[in-house]
């Protein structure tokens, strides 16, 4: 059924929520839960689903997500038909790379008309979610909707830049609204839609003739009352990555058993494979509450943590609340309390470094302290 | 010009490993789960690579099922290539003649197709059951420097146990004249390791005279290279110093296992400039919790664990509940030990259920059996598996290895 959608996938959009962890990549690059990047959950939504053709919508700083991805493989991906197809910027009249969603999609519509599938699934890489694109594929056709947006039921939005979306009983769109004044729960529209690949074209074409740049606005919010614009109910677990803090918070929801449990029990969550040993704990180590992932080396205490791929704790030293990326290497009798390093990062013998839940203390990629 | 390849390798994984009992019942030893995330077969493959070798035949005939879906395209040791690559090698049927693969040189000889299709200038023969890391290239170039037209990698062994071993004697130049097949009294302690090279020419000749003669048992150690030696071919033997370990029974699996653990290991699977390849299971980081203590292990992605893991290697994917002991164990994959069970001195294999306050094994100490348990069993709640006792779906009985 699925094989009726090609997917597309936005790697950029939304980098500005998180500069500290975008400065050298895209969203969809950023690390997450010890051994994942963004990307991974937006992919493996779509692959599980049976999606075997997925476009990268790219614009820059995307070595790193290219690296990532290589061939495709650890997704299933590398397919002599589709599988992962990089969109980098195309500009045939400006200097510029797109600017917005709309301009975008119109660098990709090359891509679009060559394939065959009746569906495309739009998706950003900015949540963590197991979300079944089947179903909402199945919801859309049942509807005969024009677009069809998955939305989350949440409390308090502090994001940037998000659409609220009011769907009747039948999950038909009353009312869209982009970031709109109000407190209490909302249907936050979670970046990830459905619509034929026809009407697609059809939007995008229009939207040239008529020099129309966003497609939240001119093209969602002005035409809610004409638009067969629908609104499926995502009820599972999201985590919206929309700042340091919520990246911080929502790393450390992973310590929940159910939210693990529904993210990870079915082992469907792909990634790149690095072939790293299981990780050792040595004699005298101490792990509470943590995640640990493969290739570390524990000789010191962590509690509260998420430890990627490769991390280095030195005798002696005490690691809490923190999230300690790939490759990263703490010496001996280090303290450190609500941090966040990024990848490869050193911390050398005796240093003491502290943040806090608002305001982890972040230390950049490759840094030594 | 022809397409060849300078070294081909044939691995032997066709071995039933009946001395690892209840592991062994449904897949070849080759297969068997080994160091938290990999397989015994992982180990010579991973050599291969890391030695420039790309073509190597798996040869197979035990219980191949999961064996075959394990290597599969060979991708994950970089081994699915258009030309070369890792390719499985069963028994087939002829046009004249088909049977069973017979001993090892008969297995060898039954894929000469396989081998001569890349015209290689050497034969590489590893065996699928030992866990060490080789740089085959430097055997190879061992080889070429001594002229010889087979040479054997060979170890030290402990002189008590040296009868268990194929024997090199060999003159100070490291040139065999005399090889002794477990001999009873062992005249040196240099134990042939079963990896051979061989100038192929040499060896394809070897096997068809082999094969012609009715009274050979078509084995290596026992027919071929005795026969190249007295027929006066240069033998030479190749000292080999690192850790090398046949996990051809219960204990010497344990403490190869065992051997992964502390800060300095006597083998080290983590290093950075020989790294073990092996295919990855599809799980999170593993998730140690408020209650759990795990000290001196090896704990692999996907695990669980609220209760206490001492001295133990734990596979992808195992829990070990509140209250329950791990101790001086080797758990496989998907493995569940419930709350206050407890389990010493064992090896569980993959999908078994401990249930709450069973008791598996004993204190480890000298004397008492190491307790191995089938996949898919369940041992019931408040159950006790004593030291020693292997228990699966179909077999009871005793481990006489502990």
């Amino acid at each position: 059924m699925a094989n009726q959608a090609v997917g597309v996938i936005f790697s950029n959009i939304h980098d500005e929520n998180i500069p500290e962890l975008s400065r050298k990549r895209t969203m969809a690059s950023i690390p997450f839960g010890g051994r994942y990047r963004l990307i991974d959950f937006a992919l493996s939504n779509l692959v599980n689903s049976g999606i075997t053709t997925v476009g990268i919508v790219t614009k820059n700083n995307y070595q790193s997500l290219i690296d990532h991805l290589g061939s495709g493989k650890d997704w299933d991906l590398a397919r002599k038909d589709g599988g992962i197809i990089l969109l980098p910027p195309y500009s045939d009249d400006t200097d510029v790379p797109y600017t917005s969603r709309l301009e975008a999609l119109k660098g990709i519509t090359g891509f679009l008309h060559r394939r065959k599938e009746d569906y495309v699934v739009i998706s950003d890489c900015d949540g963590i979610s197991r979300i079944d694109i089947a179903d909402v594929l199945r919801f859309h056709e049942e509807r005969q909707a024009d677009i069809t947006m998955v939305y989350h039921a949440e409390k308090n939005v502090k994001c940037k830049y998000f659409m609220t979306l009011e769907p009747d009983e039948t999950g038909r769109v009353k009312s869209l609204q982009i970031n709109p004044n109000k407190s209490g729960t909302v249907n936050r529209y979670i970046n990830v839609m459905i619509m034929s690949r026809e009407f697609l074209l059809g939007t995008i074409q229009d939207a040239v003739t008529r020099g129309l740049t966003s497609f939240g606005h001119d093209i969602l919010a002005k035409n809610v009352d004409t638009l067969k614009l629908y609104g499926y109910a995502f009820e599972g677990y999201y985590a919206g990555i929309d700042s340091i803090q919520s990246y911080y918070a929502h790393s450390m929801e992973l310590l929940d058993k159910n939210v693990r449990s529904e993210l990870f029990a079915a082992r469907d969550i792909y990634t790149k494979v690095r072939d790293s040993a299981p990780s050792k704990y040595i004699e005298g180590a101490t792990v509470k509450n943590s995640l640990i992932s493969d290739g570390c080396v524990i000789e010191g205490t962590v509690e509260n943590c998420i430890l990627f791929r490769g991390v280095n704790i030195g005798k002696g030293s005490v690691v809490r609340n923190s999230i300690i990326m790939q490759d990263t290497v703490i010496g001996a009798n280090v303290e450190l309390d609500c941090v966040i390093t990024d990848k490869n990062a050193v911390i050398r013998d005796r240093r003491r470094l502290a943040g806090c839940e608002e305001l982890p203390y972040f230390i950049g990629k490759g840094r030594m302290i | 010009m022809q397409r060849k390849k300078e070294c081909v390798a044939m691995l032997l994984a066709g071995g039933q490993g009946s001395r690892l009992y209840a592991l062994t019942n449904n897949i070849a030893k080759p297969a068997v789960a080994f160091g938290a995330k990999y397989r015994i077969i992982d180990f010579p493959l991973s050599n291969c690579i890391n030695s420039g070798i790309d073509t190597v035949g798996v040869l197979t005939q035990y219980q191949p099922l999961e064996l075959n879906e394990y290597i599969g395209n060979g991708q994950p040791w970089d081994l699915d290539r258009s030309f070369g690559g890792v390719h499985i090698l069963s028994p087939y049927q002829a046009k004249k003649k088909s049977s069973w693969f017979e001993g090892t040189a008969n297995a060898i000889y039954q894929n000469m197709q396989f081998m001569k299709k890349y015209n290689p200038d050497y034969v590489l023969i590893l065996s699928g059951d030992h866990i060490y890391k080789m740089d085959y290239a430097a055997m190879i170039k061992a080889h070429k420097a001594t002229g010889a037209d087979c040479t054997i990698a060979a170890i030290e062994v402990p002189i008590n146990e040296a009868s268990r071993f194929g024997i090199l004697n060999t003159n100070p130049d490291g040139s065999i004249y005399e090889f002794e097949e477990k001999p009873k009294v062992p005249k040196s302690n240099l134990a042939s390791m079963g990896i051979y090279v061989f100038t192929a020419s040499k060896l394809f000749r070897y096997l068809e005279a082999d094969e012609k003669n009715p009274d050979s048992s078509k084995d290596f150690g026992k027919d071929v290279l005795p026969a190249m030696l007295n027929a006066g071919e240069k033998m030479y033997s190749y000292r080999f110093n690192g850790y090398w370990k046949d996990v051809g029974t219960i204990s010497s699996l344990w403490e190869s296992n065992m051997d992964l653990l502390g800060e300095a290991p006597a083998f080290d699977v983590g290093d950075q400039n020989w790294k073990i390849h092996s295919r990855n299971p599809l799980a999170p980081p593993e998730y140690i919790g408020e209650t759990a203590v795990v000290d001196n292990s090896l704990v692999a992605l996907g695990c669980e664990i609220e209760g206490t893991v001492i001295n133990s290697v734990l596979a992808t994917g195992v829990v070990v509940e509140r209250g329950a002991l791990v101790k001086d164990s080797v758990i496989m994959a998907d493995t569940i030990v419930k709350q206050n069970a407890k389990v010493e001195y064992s090896i569980i294999d993959e999908n078994v259920k401990v249930e709450e306050n069973a008791v598996v094994g004993k204190p480890r100490a000298k004397g008492v059996g190491i307790a191995v348990l089938g996949r898919d069993i369940t041992i019931a709640s408040g159950a006790c598996v004593a030291a020693g006792e292997i228990l699966d779906k179909d077999y009871k009985g005793e481990n006489n290895n502990g």
